[in-house]
Formats: C-alpha cells, structure tokens, sequence
C-alpha cells in the first residue's frame, strides 16, 4: 500500500521528536491522557504492522488488547504478582491466542482473513462474557501495580509516567527494527506478492503467522499497559467498537508508516475527549472521518507528509 | 457488542430451566428448533444478499448489519409515525432502503471500485459506524417493542406440537423468497445479465450493457433483502441501534463456511447453522453464542474456502 | 504511393480511426493510429504480437478507458464515449478468447447481447442454419463447449443484435483446419449479406482468403497497407514485418 525508501535521516529525526515530545508532554497536557494515548498508540502499531507491513487486515484485534488486560488484571490482582509479570503474562497470553487464531485464519486470504477475524473476536468476546475471572459486565477493578524493580513506586504518577513511556518507545523500537529487518523485506515482498515469494521458495504461511503473532503480542502487551495506567479491565476492552476504533487510528494517521499509528491515535483520542459532550455523535463522526479518509485520503497525515517531503516515515 | 440473545425471554427462560435431557419433550425440541430456524432464516437473507453483492462488486459490505437496523426501524417509523402496519413495512422498507443503497452506492462505494478489495471493507466498515452511530444518538440503546401484525397472532396447532404462527411465517416465506431470488438469478434473462457481468463486466459493456447502472441495482437490491431480514426480525427481536452489528459477526462467519461464490450455498448454511444453533440452545445453552464461530473454525481447518466457495 | 489506410469503395467509412492513441496506465501502446474502413468491407489488422492490434479494437469499442485522437463510428464520434453507448451505435466485438460465459447455458450466452438496432440483426433460425453446431448444444454449459465450437457462438450471439460493424479478434486462433475452413465459409457469407467487419488475424493465408484489404501495424501505429489482391506482390515485406 505504500512504497519505502530505506530507513533514513526522516526516521531519526522524528524519532528524536517523539521522544523529546514525551518528556515535555506532561508540561502541557494530563499525564493520565497522555499514557492512555500511548497504549492505544502501542496497540495501533501492532495493529499497523499486519496492515501495513503484511497486508493483512485484522478487524477484531480488540481480542488480543483485551485479553492482554484481563490477563494482567488478573495476574496482577488476583495472584498479586508485580507489574512486569503481569505485562509479560498478558502479552505471552495474547501472544499465544495469536499463534491460534493466526494459524486457523492466515489460510484464507484477504477479504474470508477479515471476516475470520470479526468472528473469532465476537468468540472471544462472549468467552470474556462469560469467563468468571473476568467477572462478566462489573470487570476487574481497582488492579494494584507494584514493580518488581525495588524503590520503583509506580502509584506516584510522573514514575508511571516514565515507566509506560519506556516500555512504549522500548516496544516502538522492537517494531522499527522488526520492519527494517531482512524478516520485514520478507513480510513486505510477501505483501506485494505473496505468490513470487512462494515461487522463491519463502514458506510464505509461517512468516505471516510469526508477524500474527508478533502483532498480537504486541497488542496484549497494550492492552497489559492499559491496565496499569487505568487500574482496570473490563468489557469494552475486547469488544467491537475498540476493533474498529484501532483501524480508524491507523488509517488517519497513516498506514504502512512508522510514525503513523501514533499520530493517529493522539488525533482520535484528541477527538473522543473534546468531542465527549456529544455523546453518540462521535460514534457518527468517527464513522464519517472513517469514510472521508478511505476515499479522499488515504495515506493518512503521516503517509500524506511523507509523500510530500519524499521521506519515509 | 452485545450477544444476539437479550438475557430475559419469558419461553426461553422456562425451556432452560427444564434443560436436563430425559426432561426435553418434542415440543420444547420443536420450539427450539424452530427458533434456531428463525436465526437462520435472518443468516440465510442477509447472506444471501452480502453474497449477491460480493459477487457483483467484489466487495464485503460491511454495512449490510446497518441497513438490517435501518430495515427494522423503518418498519417501526411507518407504523408509529404513518400508521401503516406490517405489511406495508414489507414492501416499502426494503424499497426504501434500497433506494438508500443506490444512493450509498453511487456516492460512495462507486469510488472505491478499482481499489484494494480491503478498502471496501474499510469504506463499508465506515458508513456503517455511521448508520448505526446516527440511529443510536436519536433513539439510545434500548430496544424498541414492535407488534406482531393480527393475522399472524397465536399458535398454530400442529397436533404434536403447539408453535406461533409468526415465526412460522417468519421460516416459510424466508425460505420462499431466497428460493425466488435463487431461481431469479438461475433461470431469468436479468439473471443471466447479473451472471454474465459478475463473470466478465466489461465484456457485457461492449455488448451494450449498462453495466454500471446493474452495480447500482445490485447493490440496491442486495441491502433491500437485508431491510426485508430487518422488517421480519422487527416484531421477534425487538428493534434496536446496535441489532444490526449484533448479526454481522454471525452472518460472517456463515459466508466464511458456506463460500461467497455460491447463492444456494449460502443459503443453505444460513438456515442449517441456524438450526444447530437453536439445537445447541437445548443440549448446551452457554455455547449457544458461539457454536456458529466454532464451526466456523473446525470448517476452516479443513477447507479455507468454505464448503461452497470459490477463492476470494 | 497509393494511401491504403483508405478504402476505394464509395460512401461514407463505417470506421474512421484519426491520430488514435491509447495507454495501459502508464504504458502508451498506440502513437497515432490512421485508418478507415468502407461500408461492407473486410479489412485485416496484421503485425507482431504486442504492435497493438488488441488495444485498437479495444479502444474503438471504449474498454480502453485513457484514449485520445478521433474514432468514427458510423458517423459518431466516440473518443470519449462509453463502452455501452458505443456498441449501441451498432459495432459488436468479438474478443481474442471469446469470452463465453462459464456460468450461463449456450442459449442464454446467444440471447445475452441485446438487440442494438431492432430489425437489422439476423434471426434466430438464420444463425442457427449458419452455426448447426450450436443448435444441438443449446441447453449446455458455456464451458463445455469445444474451441471452435465457443468461437462460432461468440460470432452467433453478436450477429443477433443487429449490430453490422464486426469486430472480430483472432477468429482462427487455436482451431483445427477444418473449422478454420468453416469459420471462413460463414464470414464469407456474413460479408455477402453486408456486414461490414474489422479482423485481428495472425493467420495471414486465412485472412487472405475473406479480406479485402491488409493494414499492417507495428509499435502502436499503421505502416504499411495493401489490397488483397497484392498479398503474394507483398509476401517478403510481410515476412519482414512480422518476423516469421
């Protein structure tokens, strides 16, 4: 869907712009809002690189966020083991129902893959329904977060702050070096042309399933930092508005970009807070932006930028 | 998303309660299955028509579950605000409806024609949050109520079982109309015009054909079913914003098994996943909302075409 | 040098083609096509595979969406018309793999094309008599007809509309002798009744047999052309230009 040059000085300095962005943000914005926007960017990019870099469109990743929360909740609350045990546990768990559902949908190709999706997370959902520890429509509340790092109090908000700023540009970091790696050449020629490759001689079905995989680890480990930042998981973490909400992220900010996810989640959560008071308009709104964007505009903002200043972002 | 099944229905609830094996009598099992018929009849409309259009346009109409909802309330509009009852509801929701989707079609969907089959998906996906984000801010998220018209009112005594008449109605003329698009599409000459330019589009132009205006048509055509699948479901399952995202997962999930290349086949699977729907109801209530799903993967295990299908 | 772009016989051309370019996306496949072609008339299109023949009839029935220059047909101008409005003029095409429709029975893929211009198409019996094949196979499948078979009912079904401008590409492609030799008899028999017909033909001796006129095309545009007639006065030259 889109065409790179190789990871050059554009990257770098936007790199160094987020990262300079995120040590100020605190000055200008609420620092709760700022991690929710992180988590949600985390979960964008994961959802950016089956998209963007696969081509795969995954319309119910909201199983893979929500579950990586209730697991984490539960490790968290239940168990009361530290907070690096519950993210590691909500990721490994999100990351093996990856494995599982990638390896009955990466069969089927492009539009039946879509469609896969949409149901297994509707399974998901009513599993989540229904599963006592999840504790049905109340959600696990008031989750504790202890580090297991000594003299880390993660109940002081500039330390949460920092942490889940750390674990996010750790992860942004984990998912730019797995694009410019030959593994993601690979994933993008199999994107451009599943078929040459094969004819290559690239089992084209195991990579895409480790890139499922991969993706869905990533989006439990959101989900799992979600927790921490909120203190809680519930419902609408695996349900179908948080599936499409992640696409509209991504699709504003720019898909097959680097940067874009994370421009595009600040942009929709931006719109969900200031446009708040309208309640259900947003919804109507949201689905409008959706429809301008895929037919007007469809780079996205970082994808338009970086059309236009011939740089790859 | 909110289950298809609301949690408190006076004769499911008594059914479950009688649930243990020896208990089950064959009008529970009769009342059962004909519910589980029921949710097939709206699978096998709606997939019907997402397979008509797939098979035109090529493309998944994600917003297929909106114009089910917007079928619904129209009928809920007509009475309450004309005063026109059921039968009028089905004849001109579908009509009006359609012409929603002709208008949906030539703004929008048109566009998006030459373009990756995922942007489909995207743009349909889109314009159904909206539909479904506009009904819900003028009406909320409880349900409306909708009456069951007079002449279908009360049971149908069959002998060696009692079952409403509406939802019998509801099974026989679902049945009756996929059969009549079926044999439409087969067996007429528009059928033969729809087959033809599903197969070779610009070929049937050089003919002479407005093919363009038979996309519309099609498009049209295909949503108008979903409205129909809308007005039937109105007076059973009540009519709500979020009823039409409710049914799309499931109704994915049934093309998924039954392939998109084929009308029957959807069809087919529509109605027969309904009813192993409505049978798991009985034996296993808890995984009664997913049965559909998991059939869907033990199918996809074996053949990820689906049953019926061509490849996408 | 005589200007054999032009045909001889009076009246005005069924196809005038001016200064016609087309593109592919980004490839540019026609530089200026020149040519008309007279009422009742038979002209064949010859040169190597890739010099643009597909794309000329492609463009003048309108599947070939970025076209630019002056297409005539019957006297209508058509550079930016759409397909349909063009094939109502009464030009019907007959494609390179005759594009017979799996899914419709034989019967329904002669009915399909519908009538452009009421009265001047032939009837039904009429077709039937020229193509006896088809009548035994009318209730089959459009795909299990044979090769030769497919190719008469592609010719049959456009002979229904009424439409008498034919375009007809590679009509011997891929058959036997003998249904070469049929397939000649019947568009000698179309040309006596009048229908005027536009061919894409690499089988330069077949065409020879039913053509009244050569154009030989190479990289998009027209080069050469000659009557019938001089076929064997041009045989090197052809050999030339086609590489064989």
């Amino acid at each position: 869907m889109s065409e790179e040059a190789p990871a050059g000085k554009a990257i770098l300095v936007a790199s160094a712009i987020l990262v300079a962005a995120l040590i100020v943000a605190p000055f200008f914005a609420y620092p709760p809002f700022v991690m929710q926007a992180l988590c949600f960017a985390l979960f964008a990019c994961a959802f950016n690189l089956l998209i963007g870099y696969v081509g795969l469109l995954s319309l119910g990743h909201a199983m893979f966020f929500g579950m990586g929360a209730y697991v984490c909740a539960h490790i968290a609350k239940a168990w009361g083991l530290p907070a690096e045990v519950a993210l590691l546990g909500g990721a490994g768990v999100a990351a093996t129902l990856g494995l599982l559902s990638g390896a009955l949908a990466i069969r089927s190709v492009g539009i039946y893959f879509a469609m896969i999706t949409v149901a297994l997370s509707q399974l998901v959902y009513f599993f989540c329904v229904q599963a006592p520890f999840t504790h049905g429509e109340d959600g696990i509340q008031s989750v504790p977060t202890v580090s297991l790092i000594p003299g880390l109090d993660l109940t002081r908000p500039m330390v949460l702050y920092a942490y889940v700023c750390a674990i996010f540009l750790a992860a942004f970091f984990l998912v730019h070096r797995t694009v410019n790696s030959p593994f993601g050449e690979l994933m993008k020629a199999i994107r451009d042309n599943e078929m040459r490759a094969v004819s290559l001689g690239y089992r084209a079905h195991q990579y895409k399933l480790a890139a499922f995989t991969l993706s869905a680890a990533l989006a439990g480990l959101a989900g799992a930092l979600k927790v921490l930042v909120e203190q809680n998981a519930s419902l609408s973490d695996v349900d179908f508005s948080t599936s499409g909400g992640v696409v509209l992220m991504t699709l504003v900010g720019g898909m097959g970009t680097l940067f874009g996810p994370i421009v595009g989640a600040l942009v929709v959560m931006g719109m969900q807070t200031y446009l708040a008071e309208y309640g259900q308009w947003v919804t109507v709104i949201q689905g409008i932006v959706f429809v301008a964007v895929v037919l007007l505009f469809r780079r996205g903002i970082v994808g338009e930028l970086a059309h236009w200043g011939g740089w790859s972002l | 998303m909110r289950p298809l099944y609301p949690r408190a229905r006076g004769d499911d609830e008594s059914l479950l309660a009688m649930n243990a094996l020896a208990h089950i009598t064959t009008q529970q099992l009769g009342q059962q299955l004909l519910i589980g018929l029921i949710n097939g009849a709206f699978y096998a409309l709606l997939s019907l028509g997402l397979a008509v259009i797939f098979g035109m346009l090529s493309i998944v109409n994600f917003a297929h579950g909106a114009f089910f909802m917007v079928g619904a309330f129209c009928a809920v509009f007509m009475l309450k605000v004309l005063g026109l009852g059921y039968w009028w509801a089905l004849v001109f929701a579908p009509l009006a409806v359609g012409l929603l989707g002709a208008v949906t079609e030539r703004l929008f969907i048109r566009h998006i024609a030459g373009l990756d089959v995922l942007y489909g998906l995207l743009l349909t996906f889109g314009l159904a949050l909206v539909m479904q984000g506009v009904f819900q801010s003028q009406f909320g998220s409880s349900a409306m109520s909708y009456p069951v018209p007079p002449a279908l009112q009360g049971p149908l005594n069959l002998g060696f079982m009692i079952l409403p008449i509406y939802r019998v109605w509801v099974v026989v003329f679902s049945a009756v109309v996929c059969l009549l698009v079926w044999l439409a599409i087969e067996r007429t000459k528009i059928g033969a015009l729809l087959r033809a330019a599903t197969e070779n589009p610009s070929l049937v132009r050089a003919f002479g054909v407005d093919v363009p205006s038979m996309i519309t048509l099609t498009y049209a055509f295909g949503v108008a079913l979903a409205a129909l699948a809308g007005v039937l479901a109105a007076p059973i399952l009540g009519v709500q914003p979020q009823m039409g995202a409710n049914i799309i997962a499931v109704v994915f999930a049934v093309v998924v098994v039954g392939g998109m290349g084929s009308i029957l086949g959807s069809v087919i699977t529509g109605f027969t996943l309904g009813l192993l729907e409505g049978l798991t109801k009985v034996f296993y209530p808890e995984a009664s909302n997913i049965v559909v799903f998991v059939i869907m993967a033990v199918v996809l295990l074996v053949r990820p075409a689906g049953l019926f299908g061509r490849a996408a | 040098m005589l200007d054999m772009t032009r045909g001889e016989t009076p009246g005005p051309s069924h196809l005038a083609v001016s200064g016609l370019q087309a593109w592919y996306g980004e490839s540019h496949i026609l530089h200026g096509v020149d040519f008309d072609v007279r009422p009742g008339e038979l002209v064949t299109l010859l040169g190597r595979n890739g010099a643009g023949k597909t794309t000329t009839l492609k463009s003048i029935i309108g599947l070939v969406r970025k076209r630019a220059g002056s297409v005539k047909v019957l006297g209508a101008q058509t550079i930016s018309l759409a397909p349909e409005r063009i094939a109502r003029l009464g030009v019907a095409l007959c494609p390179e793999e005759r594009g017979i429709f799996a899914s419709l029975t034989v019967k329904e893929n002669l009915f399909l094309p519908p009538v452009v211009a009421p009265g001047k198409g032939l009837a039904i019996e009429r077709i039937l008599t020229l193509f006896p094949n088809l009548a035994e196979r009318m209730g089959s499948g459009g795909s299990k007809l044979s090769g030769g078979e497919q190719q008469m009912l592609a010719i049959a079904r456009i002979l229904r509309t009424g439409a008498r401008f034919l375009m007809l590409d590679e009509p011997s492609e891929g058959l036997a002798p003998v249904i070469i030799q049929q397939i000649g008899a019947t568009i000698r028999e179309l040309k006596k009744e009048g229908f005027t017909i536009l061919m894409v033909e690499q089988n330069f001796r077949f065409a020879a047999s039913i053509a009244d006129r050569f154009l030989v095309m190479e990289h998009g545009k027209i080069i050469d052309g000659f009557a019938a007639a001089d076929l064997e006065a041009n045989m090197d030259k052809l050999h030339d230009y086609l590489g064989v």
